[in-house]
């Protein structure tokens, strides 16, 4: 059973909305995810992913200040819910699961 | 630089803010602006241009894009489904009215389908072949004692006379004989199915396509190509190439090929087989068939460069030039060539001294222009009512208008209104026109069928409907949205004396149209009745003709006439070379004492074998009936007497032909005319001859006894025909039929028409009967006043009825002129015609005036009853 669903994409914009924790609005997402990651994110793909968080009940948004640099539009912040926190958290325990079962010698093979 | 603020692109911006959902677009644009400037900072602004260009064709993705409705809207989607909703509740609310709205226009439309089909299949007619524009016929001019006549067939001999000598103006060059009906046997199996003659060439002519074998399947003299259904009906499934098959017991011919059938909108539909003409001069003509005999056809296919008018120039004297250089004598006719483009076979088919006169062109024009005013009464109707009624909702555009309607809108409102109607009207034609095709097409002798798979019709339909609904619908919506409120609302918008003008207007044009089409109707039945009860001269009743198939038969009259006798069910037998309701024989070349040296005589002949004169039961006026050893006896009918200027006739002797084959006959009887060639016609110049050898004859005629069963009589000729003829199935027909059968056209003309006239005056009534009730209701409370103060019923209903009769009658008066010119142009045609009645103009006047008093009186009775009580009390 699926019970959160979370893209790739998805949960790398999630993660980064965490690590940026108060300060997490468009530029400043993309320019986080671009750094880290070292991949070119367009700002279509951003607000849509952040549109569908938010709609899934993953993210919250708030308007925030406006600045010169913007031309008097105000950042809309997102922050983590906490069924996002859940849905998160679901992922990774999944993954780790997964990560778990995968039998040692594979790795050693690997190595060989 | 900061402080210059650079802004990104305008248009750009514009873009995205124009599709942006609102709620997301504040913080995106500043993401985007944010993200410009520094980019602008790192890489100039060009690039910075771009970057932004792409981000915005990027973020253009569901999610972003704002939705069409709620919020605030692209479209009026809305107001239109507002429209919608009030238009249908609308309709709904009067229901009566709704019908009467509907239904008058879907069946005017389903009747202007119906004959736009009709139209659509006569104008492409012929058009299937890929050669339309270049085939012509060869048909030819002749000259009869100061009367041209025009005739499509011609001698054989022109065929290669075209090719030899003026072959570099046509590709092909094709003599046929006609499409008729033969015998084809295949092992013991025999059918008869209609086929023709023709030479090679024709395949490549008409472009057949070949389902077997290839188009110079008819080089070889001994071969056949049939058509798909042909070939289905004598093999079945069994593959039909080489195999053998005998032609009219004679012909022994092999199958090169099977052709698609050709389809029933052209001059050669039915051409179920093609066998090359080459077999059948050689084996079945005789040798003497010449340049006088024209009893053939000859098509040709334009060569590409050369244009008609030099083709036909070329060739207009060719025959001329054959026939004087042959030194024949038929230069006396001055034959002329013409050569008749396919294009106008079958609408422009008629001569009249070598000119073109018409032909079925004149059906088209007749019906087309009668289908146009039987959609224009319905269109009439529609808008009348809808006016009528739309008056009543002088107070809803007011409180509309009041709230904050704008013109246009109320416009739109009223034209979707218009647009509903006219949408479910052509639906409900379609199903109409769908249902009533059988009846149309019993009643066209076409094979019609709605075209449901082509694009072309379907945007015809819809773009039809939209024409109606547009022109229709633009009076009330542009009348009644011009209302002002406060007079909408103050006070009920009467309809002034001027206001009601242009639908009184309207009623005199349809019932103009109407009872133009009354009277032509009747003038058509009328000519048709008259020439059916014209005096034929003789008596067709009891009389079958069968085809003679066998020469036992031909040349054994005596054995095969005391046969039949015999049976006891038969009182005469004749043989004839021509059909008698429909003698087409013409011969040419008679002398007798008295006769203008320059004239060009033309005589129709029949030849007879047996008791004629008995069996037709014709009128001897002078001189006396054929004797059994009368082979050089003539006897002529009046219009022959009068045509070689013969006070007596009897005793005269007329030589017939010239040189070596002329004969001498003598004048032994003159009879009274009998139609037997076109009903319409003054009767022709006949000569009746007995010759002694029977080889041309092609018909038994058999008078059947009157006290006998015609079925048990028909049985015992039957066996008589099986004895002297094992090989072929008998056939006839009864002669009083085959004459009926000459009104077909015309018949058919006359129901078409009469259908036409009576959906019109029903249409008319419609609205009439709309109009009646709509007024009756606006002066429910004056009728109740009226009544109060002592009118009796009567005074009412005249006083309600006046009106629409004087209507009427206008409109009576103005359509007697175009009727009395349309009747007169349509009965010029023909030679034999009803005279005009005026009985015909006052009845159809008083018919129609008849017929819209009871329309109108239904209503005028009705509120003219009702108690005044009811009316005065509601307020």
């Amino acid at each position: 059973m699926k019970k959160y669903q979370l893209g790739e994409f998805e949960e790398v914009v999630m993660l980064t909305v965490g690590i940026l924790h108060e300060d997490a609005y468009g530029v400043s997402i993309k320019k986080e995810i671009e750094t880290r990651l070292s991949r070119k994110v367009s700002v279509g793909a951003l607000q849509t992913a952040l549109k569908r968080l938010e709609d899934k009940g993953y993210l919250k948004s708030r308007d925030g200040e406006t600045t010169q640099e913007r031309a008097g539009r105000p950042k809309r912040y997102y922050s983590i819910t906490a069924y996002g926190k859940k849905a998160m958290e679901y992922t990774r325990t999944t993954r780790n699961e997964l990560w778990n079962a995968i039998p040692k010698v594979v790795w050693d093979v690997k190595t060989v | 630089m900061r402080n210059q603020d650079p802004s990104p692109p305008k248009y750009v911006l514009r873009f995205f803010r124009w599709y942006c959902h609102p709620s997301l677009l504040p913080a995106i644009e500043g993401d985007l602006v944010e993200l410009y400037r520094e980019r602008i900072a790192l890489s100039g602004k060009r690039r910075a241009d771009l970057n932004f260009l792409f981000d915005v064709i990027l973020l253009f993705r569901p999610g972003i894009i704002r939705p069409t409705e709620g919020h605030k809207s692209l479209n009026q989607y809305g107001m239109f489904k507002s429209y919608v909703k009030i238009g249908w509740r609308n309709l709904v609310k009067s229901k009566g009215y709704s019908l009467i709205n509907i239904g008058g226009l879907a069946i005017g439309m389903a009747a202007a389908i119906l004959i736009g089909l009709w139209l659509h299949f006569e104008l492409t007619f012929n058009q299937n072949f890929g050669n339309y524009d270049r085939i012509a016929r060869v048909i030819q001019h002749q000259d009869f004692n100061g009367v041209i006549q025009t005739w499509n067939s011609q001698a054989k001999q022109l065929g290669p006379e075209l090719r030899d000598y003026y072959g570099s103006n046509f590709k092909h060059v094709v003599v046929t004989g006609w499409i008729e009906n033969h015998k084809i046997s295949y092992n013991d199996k025999s059918i008869r199915y209609s086929g023709n003659w023709v030479e090679p060439g024709l395949p490549d002519m008409l472009e057949l396509k070949m389902l077997k074998g290839t188009r110079s399947g008819l080089k070889d003299m001994h071969s056949i190509m049939l058509s798909a259904s042909a070939s289905k009906a004598i093999f079945g499934d069994e593959d039909p190439m080489d195999k053998s098959l005998k032609l009219n017991d004679k012909n022994d011919v092999k199958v090169t090929g099977v052709y698609e059938d050709l389809p029933a909108s052209c001059d050669f539909a039915g051409l179920g087989f093609v066998a090359p003409f080459e077999l059948h001069e050689r084996e079945n003509l005789p040798d003497w068939v010449e340049w006088g005999n024209s009893w053939f056809q000859c098509f040709v296919q334009l060569e590409d460069n050369v244009a008609l008018t030099t083709a036909n120039e070329n060739i207009h004297e060719a025959k001329l030039k054959r026939v004087r250089a042959l030194g024949s004598d038929d230069d006396r006719f001055k034959p002329e060539l013409m050569l008749h483009p396919m294009s106008r076979w079958h609408l422009y088919s008629n001569f009249e001294n070598g000119a073109e006169a018409g032909g079925a062109i004149r059906y088209v024009w007749m019906f087309g222009t009668i289908g146009f005013f039987v959609l224009l009464l319905a269109c009439i109707n529609f808008m009348n009512l809808s006016t009528a009624r739309a008056e009543r909702r002088a107070k809803e555009v007011g409180i509309r208008k009041t709230v904050g309607s704008l013109f246009n809108q109320l416009v739109r409102q009223f034209y979707t209104e218009s647009f509903m109607v006219v949408g479910l009207a052509m639906l409900i034609s379609l199903v109409l026109a769908q249902a009533s095709m059988p009846w149309f097409n019993g009643v066209s002798g076409k094979n019609l069928f709605m075209p449901w798979a082509s694009p072309v019709f379907w945007m015809a339909v819809l773009g039809f409907t939209f024409i109606v609904g547009a022109v229709s619908g633009s009076y009330p919506a542009f009348y009644l949205s011009s209302f002002k409120p406060v007079k909408a609302l103050k006070s009920a918008i009467r309809p002034s004396r001027g206001g009601s003008l242009p639908r009184k207007i309207m009623v005199v044009v349809q019932f103009s149209i109407s009872v133009v089409l009354i009277i032509s109707t009747a003038v058509i039945v009328t000519q048709i009745e008259y020439a059916q009860n014209r005096p034929l001269g003789y008596d067709n009743r009891g009389i079958i003709v069968s085809p003679i198939r066998s020469d036992d038969i031909r040349n054994h009259f005596d054995a095969f006439s005391n046969d039949l006798k015999s049976t006891g069910a038969v009182n005469e037998v004749a043989f004839t070379d021509t059909h008698i309701t429909d003698t087409g024989v013409t011969n040419s070349g008679f002398f007798w004492k008295g006769k203008a040296d320059d004239m060009n005589d033309e005589f129709w002949t029949l030849r007879t074998a047996g008791a004629f004169g008995k069996l037709m039961n014709w009128e001897i006026i002078e001189g006396r009936e054929f004797g059994a050893s009368d082979t050089s006896s003539f006897i002529i009918n009046e219009s022959a007497a009068r045509y070689m200027g013969m006070k007596s006739p009897v005793g005269e002797v007329v030589r017939w032909g010239s040189g070596d084959g002329a004969r001498e006959y003598t004048i032994i009887g003159v009879v009274k005319d009998m139609i037997m060639q076109s009903p319409y016609q003054p009767v022709r110049q006949m000569i009746f001859v007995r010759p002694e050898k029977q080889a041309r004859m092609t018909l038994v005629n058999i008078k059947i006894n009157a006290d006998a069963n015609v079925v048990d009589a028909i049985a015992s000729i039957e066996k008589v025909f099986r004895k002297h003829d094992p090989n072929n199935a008998f056939e006839y027909t009864f002669a009083d039929q085959d004459y009926a059968r000459k009104f077909k056209e015309e018949r058919r003309v006359a129901s078409l028409s009469s259908g036409l006239a009576l959906l019109a005056v029903f249409i008319c009534c419609l609205g009439l009967f709309g109009l009646a009730s709509y007024m009756a209701e606006q002066r429910t409370k004056e009728i109740g006043i009226r009544k109060v103060l002592g009118a009796s019923i009567g005074n009412l209903w005249r006083m309600m009825s006046k009106d629409f009769v004087i209507l009427v009658v206008i409109a009576g008066v103005i359509a007697l002129p175009p009727a009395y010119f349309l009747s007169v142009d349509w009965l010029s045609q023909f030679q034999y015609r009803v005279p005009l009645s005026w009985l015909i103009f006052a009845g159809s006047i008083g018919g129609a005036l008849l017929i819209a008093l009871l329309t109108v009186s239904y209503h005028a009775l009705r509120s003219a009853m009702a108690n005044p009580v009811r009316s005065l009390r509601s307020e």
